[in-house]
């Protein structure tokens, strides 16, 4: 079977459940609403063959809506076959999913890491708890609205954390006009840019 | 005993006789014989473990008995980003080394956070306990933690061994 005839597949079959197709250089994405996903993904496992589930990642669209997508990465090792579903977590505070883990084991870790980093819940998942903070840290730091610098915590005997400071920091791109290029650190020489915005202000 | 030199030789004796002061004998000996706790938590751990090895050799100058338990330890040698989940480890850490005690933070990281300027990173480990010796670069190379331990053998042959290290107990007699 054919990567597109897989596509065929699956849009034939679950038709509204799956509201988009791209294809880039030989990869195939389809948008699947949050309903779809679970049979979706049953759906490629037993039938089409997608035994490897590759990563779980996932995006925070700030100000946009979806705010939150998660991006399934899966692989078929038999036919060499890579297929990316992307679906939007629902709920803007406490975005949910349902999960995969009975589907793929491997799954269990990427979606604790999505839940630690990014803060979206995945409802039936055996042991949700944090995989790279510590128990106990209340947030979740790949969430855009999470200043790059940090916030003030504090568990005892366990782990604090603190803002490190930004300002004049060296390693900072610049929030100017401009693409990567110019506002990249190493592109900066002193003078380049008008006063004050050099670096990223304090929140 | 001259004003210029801690050691003084008199020949009229016979035998291997040398006249100092206790502070430069005690000095002299912790500073031969620094035991380090290699605090390797980033890629300077790996310029830590060539200094150890065969090339730069830190037997040279008797720091190559490293320690993997503080309570054996002298000196310890934080090699690397210290994150903030980690960050009280290395402090408890510090804590179980017995005194004296000295710190070497090794590399940008350890001095001050380094490159990562960021949610994860504590800004340098002596937020968190006394650092000696820091040594400069991402990592240093072997040489530099050569040279970061031989001023840290100089700073030991300047301390007051025996009125610093005893405050309390001169005190209480």
């Amino acid at each position: 079977m054919k990567l597109s005839d897989v596509a065929e597949t699956i849009t034939s079959r679950f038709g509204g459940g799956v509201t988009g197709r791209t294809e880039f250089r030989g990869e195939l994405t389809l948008s699947l609403q949050p309903d779809a996903l679970r049979p979706v993904c049953e759906f490629c496992r037993d039938e089409l063959g997608f035994d490897f589930l590759l990563d779980i990642s996932s995006i925070d669209n700030f100000e946009h809506e979806p705010r939150y997508e998660v991006v399934y990465e899966l692989y078929s090792l038999t036919d060499n076959h890579h297929l990316r579903l992307k679906t939007a977590a629902v709920g803007d505070d406490e975005p949910a999913l349902p999960t995969v883990c009975d589907l793929w084991p491997t799954a269990n870790w990427h979606e604790r890491e999505a839940w630690d980093m990014m803060g979206i819940r995945f409802t039936g998942h055996p042991d949700l708890r944090r995989i790279i903070m510590w128990e106990g840290y209340p947030y979740h730091p790949l969430r855009k609205d999470f200043p790059l610098e940090g916030k003030f915590s504090d568990v005892p005997d366990v782990a604090f954390t603190e803002p490190a400071p930004l300002a004049g920091g060296p390693f900072v791109t610049a929030p100017v006009d401009g693409t990567t290029e110019v506002r990249e650190p190493r592109a900066r020489r002193a003078g380049d840019l008008p006063p004050g915005q050099g670096f990223i202000a304090e929140p | 005993m001259s004003d210029r030199s801690p050691y003084a030789y008199d020949s009229k004796i016979e035998g291997n006789i040398i006249f100092t002061q206790l502070d430069t004998a005690i000095n002299w000996m912790r500073s031969n014989s620094l035991w380090p706790m290699p605090m390797g938590l980033a890629c300077c751990a790996i310029e830590l473990m060539a200094a150890g090895a065969a090339r730069f050799d830190i037997a040279r100058f008797g720091a190559e008995v490293m320690r993997f338990s503080p309570r054996q330890s002298d000196v310890m040698i934080v090699a690397g980003t210290v994150t903030y989940k980690m960050a009280l480890a290395v402090k408890r850490i510090y804590e179980q080394m017995a005194d004296p005690k000295w710190v070497i933070a090794m590399g940008a990281c350890a001095s001050s956070g380094g490159m990562y300027r960021s949610y994860a990173v504590l800004q340098g480990i002596d937020h968190l306990v006394p650092v000696d010796v820091y040594v400069s670069g991402c990592p240093p190379r072997p040489e530099a933690l050569l040279d970061g331990l031989m001023r840290l053998q100089k700073k030991i042959m300047g301390e007051h061994s025996f009125l610093e290290q005893k405050k309390e107990l001169l005190a209480s007699m």
